[in-house]
This record gives structure tokens, C-alpha cells and sequence, in this order.
């Protein structure tokens, strides 16, 4: 099947503007009548549920955290994208948008990047006025600073916790709604099923944290702001309740899963250090702008950075790309780093790491300066591994970090499934097979704040739907099947931890399906976590009870889901044959060793249904199509 | 330098709000000085696992001290002995071998226990909800830039705003006092010409929420802000006071 994402017509800087005339509105006193659900109080989430309690719906909202305030946004550090063009460097909305789909190697929709561009400034509009703390120069007006992938500055930060400050800004709006009876919120709950009634999602099936019971709620509409799947690598930077339960229950019920194998590297994450380790640490992207990438010249070098002279460091990047040096985008360094530990020469103990230098820096613009900018980055680097970045270069290596696919959506952010929506990380429409640093929490911002709240009301008042209530038998048969589920994995009492299972199982694609790929590898995969699988269904032990507070059980929840998820994402991988951004293929690359397209047979969005356990998925295709941004091969040089 | 070593752990186990807890013990062996503290739990609960145990229950998340979920009594104090540390960034080295851990849950009258280490901490959001907000709609602000804001302004009321929520104030104060998170909070916004309008109303407002949910009274014992994760400072309790006098003063608000 061909997928329509309903772009509608009209010059591209017009269609936003055009589009939202068009839209069928919901009379203000009738949305009351209309009930909301929301998963997830992330940035798009918190957002998102505050907007639509603003207008009048009436909004419940669900997430896995004791508090909406808890939600993975909050450990965003370095900065949020906006095309305000303040320092006057030539920045525009065109040219936002121009970077992120050159950016996203040509796998983005067009037109939900311009309008992503376009709603950029008034995020930061709202957020200043919410009292979001951004960061001012000595005039009291707001400062930017550049990042990776970009020449302008146009990145707006609060210290290294921009995204603490922006999700309190959407939690202090949910908050207010909360207060005024519009928001009714649930914490401490885990979204298990969707409820589809009438090829309409309803409502959802939701397990209380505390209590372990299963509750049922319908609505109008279903929105999912569940943010990404990367947590499936075991290590990652994402916190540890990140999952793909809600969207892959999503799509067992019909939804479709747009490029699965699109997941993103992040280079400048602390090394790993022992088998024991639970997740990796990102150290901000922003520490390009002064930190100069290195290694010793020559492979095998044991000596201490210090006891390296300048003419036998190697600033790999600087000498490779030097228009854009060290602030190349993160498929493009993570790659590169890749390489130089690859033929040796890398650092450290594990040799599996390079040095972030800022002695220049430092020399150049003062210790103060740099601890200005920086100090919490440094001062978290230093707790962690128990060295001093003022001294010696820091040592990074690459980490899995964000997933680019997500959920299947159109133009109005709804999945195939009718009434169900997808916003921020869990859905997977702009930022192709790489994102750009900064632009995720922009992301998540532009789709709860100013995209959701109008596509729909489009879909409330243009669609007819049944009264039901969560009486319909169809909310009884999915609590059925999520209690069959629950007291399986209960009831094998194996050998293996989850965690032993989860941890497997991220190797395998960290090795096969990470930084970079190959059909071999993939199929070696895609064989071996079919195994895991299984064995993961007779042998896994899972302690405790059902109704009860069960941090083992909600572990292994998600662990089954990440193993059945984990298959579609080698057969993306595998069916994909070209590089793109994240997506690296060996057989695919330049004589340069970058990503080498192939835009003549996948210029496409890579749609997978769902069909059955056991059961290849369907691929269905969306084309996407350039017409203001013109194909190229990306070029950093 | 990496090197292993061996623990006691002394551990709050409580199956439930309405049940008896005790201290159980339990022995990490051959933990690294890499670690951090909950990854050091993990390898008990697996442990514990394996051996059919219920395994140590314990909010977490992030796991780099910006969440606020992670927070338990380590040997009396507040997220352990680091300053300016969470829990899930303590880590193992400031332990040394054959160390003594007693590992305890937040104690205080408005945060009921779930379960072990687990407590509810939702009077926090109750707080927050009762007026920790400027009450504007999405959309229809003007341009960011059109207020200019004193750089050291904003850098205040930053260094408010970083609070976590974690809660590690109320545990360590003798009086289960929620005074430096709500202060936190009142002064960011105070601070701000966003969040001026509405001071004298939110500060009452939160003051009185606050106070209804069983936190207790300030007498100045400072314990906050020297186990604060987040070194969020006492002078913000010293603002919200004079925010809620001048309110008081002032207010139109009965
Ligand atoms: C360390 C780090 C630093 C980053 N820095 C930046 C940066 O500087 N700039 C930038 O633009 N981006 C950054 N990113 C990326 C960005 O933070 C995320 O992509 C973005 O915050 C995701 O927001 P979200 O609202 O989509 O989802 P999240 O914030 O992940 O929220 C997901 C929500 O869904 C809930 N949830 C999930 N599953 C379920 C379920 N089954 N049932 C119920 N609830 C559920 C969770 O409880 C949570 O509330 C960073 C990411 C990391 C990991
Ligand atoms: S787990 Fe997030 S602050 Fe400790």
C-alpha cells in the first residue's frame, strides 16, 4: 500500500497557514464534550495535554514517573533550535529548514519541517513568557550559541539544562490546567494496550504502578508522547523507563512503524567502563563549540595525553571537514571516532574512547569563561570517572541516543490508525535518518504547543464516532490479553534476569545493527534475537506479584516488547539497501568513507505493519518527494 | 584508581504503606569503585533475584541527577555524604572496604512509603499546582526579546529554578519542612517580570497548600540547603517570606 501524508497543496512556506484556515473547528462550548487521553508528559506530552486543557477538552494524562516533571525530557542539556535569527547571522526560517532536511540525509518530510521551522520562534515566545530561565548576554536579551551541524547560532540554552527548564515550563502550564480541573493526571502509570473500536483508537489499557491493577480508559482520541526506543541498546543515554511499549502495542493494533533501523549515535557520550554499567552518560554536544577532537597519530600510543606533543596529534576532524570541523553533525563524528579506534588509536583503557580537548579554550578565553559556559557539564564528567577536564582533555566516545523512527504519522501528526496521534519522539516525521542537535525539544515543543492543537480539532469535528464507554467489550478483551501476558511472565520462573536478557540482547544490536551495518551482520542478528526471544519466554525469571509494586515485572514488560520490536528493526535495516545518516551500511559508502544514498530506489518512508508473531511485517511506502530542497550528497568538507 | 570492595548494606524493606518495615541485611561483594550507588543495588537485586528473593524496591530514572527520582538515606544522610550529589551520582569510591551502608527511605508525615525505598511524593506536585506557574495560555506571546531581563536576574532566577524535586530537603529537615522547595519555585518566578503580576497571589496560594498537606514549619536549622543535590540556597526561603509578607501587606487577595 502507497501512504498518503496528506501534505496539502500550495507553496511550501503558504501550506501551514492555508491548511489551519481549512481545518474544521470545534465549537468552544462543545469541546467539552470531548475527552482526550495523552501518554506521556514529556516535552511533547506536557505540552500537549496543557494546550488542549487550555481550549477546553477535557484531557486525562498518563506517565510511567511519580510526577509529570520526571519525564526523559528533563535530561536534555545543550539547547532547543529556533529561527529567530537574533544575532543577526543570517539565519531564517528557510534556512532552519533547509539544515534539518539536509541534515536528516533527505529522509524527512519537507512539509512538516518547514512548519516545524516556521512555529519555532513561538516556542521560545511562550517559554519566555512561561518564565522559562534561557540564558542573556550583558544586555538582558537572549543568548545563542551555534551547534553541531550548523553555522549559524541559533541555539537557545539554560546552562546545560535546557531541557529541565523547558519541561518545567510545560509541566508549570500542566500544572495550571490541573489545578483548574481540565487535566485530570496519572502518574505511576504504564500505558499496556490501545483499544481500537471501529478501526478508531478509543482508549487504552493502563497498569497502576502502585496497586498493579489494570484500568481501562475510552476517549475521543488517543495521543501518544512517548518518546524513543533506543533504551532497545540496553546502554544508552536515555533515562531507564524509556520503551516502546506504548507504540509497539500501538502497532500490533494496526499502526504502522515508519524506519525503525533510524537511530542515532551520539558522539560525545563517557566511555563505558565495566559489564555493570546500567547507562551511558551524555556529555552536551554544545562541548564541540571549544572542545577540540584528537588522537594520537600514531595507533597504539599509550602515553598520557599530556605526554603527547602537538605534532603527533592527530585533530581528525578539523583536518578532514574543515569548513565545518569539529560541530559536524553526530552521524558524521560518532562515524569518525568509530574509525580511529577501529585501526587503534583510540585512547584510554579500552582503547574504545578520543580526547575532547579544551586547552585552547581555556588559554584562549579564560578558565572563567569556559565554567561559565560549561561548569555543570565539567563538574558532572568529573564525578563520574574522578578526572578533571580544566586539566586533562576529557575522552568520549560515541553512545546510542535518539530514534529518528517512530510511529507512522501525516501531516496532521494521526497515525493510519484514525484518532490516534503521535507527537516527539514517538512519531518519526522530521528528522529523517539523522536529526540535528537541538532540534528534538524543538520538535517535541512545535507538536504539543502549535501543531496538535489544531489538527484535532480537525479530526473531532470531521469524523463521526460511536458512544461507547470503557464497558465495550473490546476494552474487556484487552484487559483479558494483558493479564494473560502479565501472568506468563510471572508464572516461568527461569534462570536469567531481564536484565541479563535486555543486556544480550543490546550487545547484539549494538554489534550488528549500531553504528555501522551490514546484511550479514544483520541477518546474524535477526537470528540470534529470534533465539533470545524464546528462550526469553521459557527461561526468564520474574520475581514478585502482580498486584503489588513490581519494578521487575514493569522491566519485564518492556524487555518482551523490545525483542519482538527488535526484529522489525533489522528487517528495516536489512531491506534498506543504501546508507543514509544513522543508517550506515558498509556496501554503501563513498570513497571517502561517508553515506552514500540511493535516491532513486529509497527515497522513502519504510512503513511496517504489524502481521502476527512469527510473521515477516508489511512493508508499505511512502515517497517522499524534494521539491525546495534539492537532493544532494552532503558535504561537511 | 578502580578497585573492588566489600559491603553490609543495611536496608529499609517494607512490604506496604500500612505495614511494619525493618532494616534487613545484605552483602555486596566484589563491588567496583566505579559504580554508582544504585548500580551497586542492581547487582544486589540481581542477586536477590536469583536467589528468589523480592528484589530492593527504588525509584530511578535519569540516572545523571537532573529527574529528582532517586533519593534515599545513606547512613543518615540525604543522597549520602557528597555534596552537591544525587544518589544515582554517588558513587562507589567514596566508599572504602568492609564499609557499614544503612540504606533508608525519606521520612516525613506528607510522604507516605510505597514500598522499601519507595515513597509518595506527590504533595510536591500539589504544591506546584496550587500556583507555581504564570497563568498564560499557549500562544499570543509577544517576542521573547521584547522585555529585556539583567543578566544577573536571570542568572538568579536560574539558580532557583534548578531544583530537582526530589524531596531530599523534607528528609533531611527536623521538621519535614517543604519550605526550600516552594521558596524555590515562589522566587524563580518573582524574580522574572513574566512572573510579577501574580507573585502576591502565588505565594499565598502555595504557602497555604503547603502548609494543609502536613509539611512543617521552618526554625531556620539550615539541613535543606547542606544536603540540597542541587545546592539550591536558603535565601530563597528568606524571598519567599518577603513575598508573602508583601502579599499579605498588600494583597487584594482575601
Ligand atoms: C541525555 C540527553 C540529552 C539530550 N539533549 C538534547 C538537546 O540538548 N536538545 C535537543 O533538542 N534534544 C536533546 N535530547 C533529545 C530530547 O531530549 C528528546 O528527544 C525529547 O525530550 C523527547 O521528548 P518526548 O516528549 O517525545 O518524550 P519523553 O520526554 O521521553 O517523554 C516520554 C513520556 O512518556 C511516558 N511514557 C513512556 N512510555 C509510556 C507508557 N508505556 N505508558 C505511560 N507513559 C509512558 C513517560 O513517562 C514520559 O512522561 C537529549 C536526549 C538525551 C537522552
Ligand atoms: S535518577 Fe534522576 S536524579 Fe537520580
Amino acid at each position: 500500500m502507497q501512504l498518503d501524508g496528506k501534505v496539502p497543496g500550495g507553496h511550501i512556506s503558504e501550506k501551514w497557514d492555508k491548511y489551519r484556515f481549512d481545518l474544521k473547528l470545534v465549537n468552544p462550548s462543545n469541546k467539552r464534550k470531548f475527552n482526550i487521553i495523552v501518554v506521556g508528559t514529556g516535552l511533547a506530552g506536557g505540552s500537549a495535554s496543557a494546550s488542549l486543557a487550555e481550549l477546553g477538552y477535557n484531557v486525562k494524562t498518563f506517565c510511567i514517573q511519580d510526577s509529570p516533571r520526571r519525564a526523559h525530557s528533563i535530561a536534555a542539556q545543550g539547547g532547543i533550535n529556533a529561527a529567530k535569527n537574533y544575532p543577526n547571522d543570517g539565519d531564517s526560517t528557510w534556512r532552519l529548514f533547509y539544515d534539518t532536511v539536509k541534515g536528516g540525509d533527505f529522509r524527512s518530510r519537507e512539509a512538516n519541517v518547514y512548519r516545524l521551522a516556521q512555529v519555532s520562534s513561538n516556542i521560545i515566545d511562550q517559554c519566555v513568557a512561561q518564565g522559562v530561565p534561557f540564558a542573556r548576554d550583558y544586555g538582558g536579551l537572549l543568548a545563542n550559541r551555534s551547534f553541531g551541524g550548523a553555522q549559524v547560532s541559533r541555539t537557545f540554552y539554560a546552562r546545560g539544562q535546557t531541557g529541565q527548564q523547558l519541561l518545567l515550563g510545560a509541566y508549570s502550564a500542566l500544572s495550571r490546567q490541573i489545578n483548574a480541573g481540565k487535566v485530570t493526571m496519572f502518574p505511576r502509570r504504564e500505558m499496556l494496550d490501545l483499544v481500537v473500536i471501529n478501526n478508531q483508537a478509543r482508549g487504552i489499557i493502563v497498569r497502576n504502578l502502585i496497586t498493579g491493577e489494570l484500568e481501562s480508559h475510552d476517549a475521543d482520541a488517543v495521543v501518544l508522547c512517548t518518546g524513543g526506543y533506543v533504551n532497545v541498546f540496553f546502554l544508552s543515554t536515555n533515562a531507564m523507563a524509556c520503551n516502546v511499549t506504548a507504540a509497539f502495542r500501538a502497532c500490533k493494533k494496526g499502526a504502522f512503524f515508519a524506519n525503525p533501523c533510524f537511530t542515532q549515535i551520539h558522539p560525545t557520550c563517557i566511555p563505558m567502563h565495566g559489564t555493570f554499567q546500567s547507562k551511558l552518560t551524555l556529555m552536551s554536544e554544545s562541548l564541540r563549540n571549544d572542545g577540540r577532537v584528537w588522537v594520537p597519530k600514531n595507533p597504539g600510543d599509550k602515553r598520557p595525553a599530556n605526554q603527547i606533543p602537538e605534532s603527533e596529534r592527530d585533530y581528525y576532524l578539523e583536518n578532514k571537514y574543515p569548513s565545518f570541523g569539529n560541530l559536524v553533525p553526530r552521524d558524521v563524528a560518532s562515524r569518525n571516532a568509530k574509525e580511529q579506534c577501529d585501526v587503534g588509536k583510540g585512547v584510554g583503557e579500552t582503547g574504545l574512547a578520543v580526547y575532547l580537548d579544551f586547552e585552547e579554550a581555556i588559554k584562549r578565553d579564560g578558565k572563567n569563561v569556559i565554567e561559565k559556559k560549561y561548569g555543570n557539564l565539567f563538574q558532572m564528567y568529573e564525578k563520574i570517572t574522578a578526572a578533571n577536564p580544566y586539566e586533562t582533555p576529557m575522552m568520549i566516545y560515541p553512545a546510542m541516543h535518539y530514534a529518528m523512527g517512530g510511529l507512522w504519522v501525516d501531516y496532521n501528526l494521526m497515525s493510519n490508525l484514525e484518532g490516534l496521534f503521535v507527537l516527539g519522539e514517538a512519531n518519526f516525521s522530521d528528522h529523517g535518518a539523522n536529526r540535528l542537535g537541538a532540534s528534538a525539544l524543538m520538535q517535541g515543543l512545535a507538536d504539543g504547543y502549535f501543531v496538535i492543537p489544531y489538527t484535532i480539532g480537525g479530526y473531532l469535528a470531521g469524523t463521526s464516532r460511536k458512544d461507547i464507554t470503557s464497558d465495550h467489550p473490546a476494552f474487556k478483551d484487552a484487559t483479558q490479553a494483558v493479564n494473560t501476558r502479565i501472568n506468563k511472565l510471572l508464572s516461568i520462573n527461569g534462570k536469567r534476569t531481564v536484565d541479563d536478557f535486555h543486556r544480550e540482547l543490546g550487545q547484539t544490536l549494538w554489534n550488528h545493527c549500531g553504528m555501522a551495518r551490514n546484511e550479514a551482520g544483520l541477518k546474524k542478528a535477526k537470528e540470534h534475537i529470534k533465539g533470545l526471544r524464546e528462550e526469553f519466554w521459557q527461561n526468564v525469571k520474574v520475581p514478585g506479584d502482580e498486584k503489588d509494586f513490581n519494578q521487575s515485572l514493569e522491566r519485564a514488560g518492556r524487555v518482551a516488547d523490545f525483542l519482538e520490536f527488535s526484529e522489525i528493526m533489522v528487517d528495516d535495516a536489512l531491506e534498506r539497501k543504501e546508507s543514509c545518516g544513522g543508517h550506515f551500511n558498509e556496501a554503501y559508502q563513498t570513497d571517502e568513507n561517508e553515506a552514500l544514498r540511493d535516491d532513486e530506489n529509497f527515497c522513502h518512508v519504510a512503513a511496517w505493519e504489524f502481521k502476527g508473531e512469527n510473521n515477516k511485517p508489511e512493508f508499505h511506502k511512502e515517497p517522499l518527494v524534494f521539491e525546495n530542497v534539492k537532493l544532494t550528497q552532503r558535504s561537511y568538507k | 584508581m578502580t578497585k573492588n570492595i566489600n559491603l553490609t548494606l543495611k536496608v529499609w524493606r517494607q512490604k506496604g504503606p500500612n505495614v511494619k518495615g525493618r532494616l534487613e541485611t545484605y552483602y555486596a561483594n566484589d563491588i567496583s569503585t566505579d559504580m554508582s550507588f544504585l548500580e551497586m543495588i542492581d547487582v544486589v537485586n540481581e542477586q536477590l533475584t536469583l536467589e528468589d528473593k523480592e528484589p530492593i524496591a527504588f525509584d530511578h530514572d535519569c540516572r545523571e541527577g537532573i529527574c529528582g527520582m532517586c533519593g534515599a538515606v545513606i547512613n543518615g544522610r540525604a543522597h549520602g555524604p557528597e555534596k552537591g550529589t544525587t544518589l544515582c551520582q554517588l558513587h562507589m569510591r567514596h566508599f572504602s572496604d568492609k564499609d557499614v551502608i544503612v540504606i533508608e527511605p525519606w521520612r516525613a508525615r506528607a510522604f507516605k512509603i510505597i514500598k522499601d525505598l519507595v515513597v509518595d511524593r506527590s504533595a510536591l506536585d500539589t504544591i506546584i499546582q496550587a500556583g507555581g506557574y504564570v497563568s498564560v495560555d499557549t500562544g499570543g506571546a509577544q517576542d521573547a526579546n521584547s522585555i529585556a531581563i539583567p543578566q544577573e536576574i536571570a542568572e538568579l532566577a536560574m539558580d532557583a529554578a534548578a531544583c530537582i524535586g526530589c524531596g531530599a530537603c523534607v528528609a533531611a529537615c527536623p521538621n519535614a519542612s517543604a519550605m526550600l522547595f516552594t521558596s524555590a519555585k515562589i522566587s524563580q518566578l518573582a524574580l522574572l517580570p513574566q512572573g510579577k503580576p501574580e507573585a502576591a497571589l502565588r505565594a499565598i496560594a502555595m504557602v497555604n497548600v503547603m502548609d494543609k498537606l502536613g509539611f512543617g514549619n521552618c526554625t531556620n536549622e539550615k539541613e535543606c540547603e547542606a544536603e540540597c543535590p542541587k545546592e539550591i540556597s536558603i535565601i530563597n526561603i528568606a524571598r519567599m517570606n518577603r513575598e508573602f509578607l508583601k502579599a499579605g501587606l498588600i494583597s487584594t487577595v482575601k
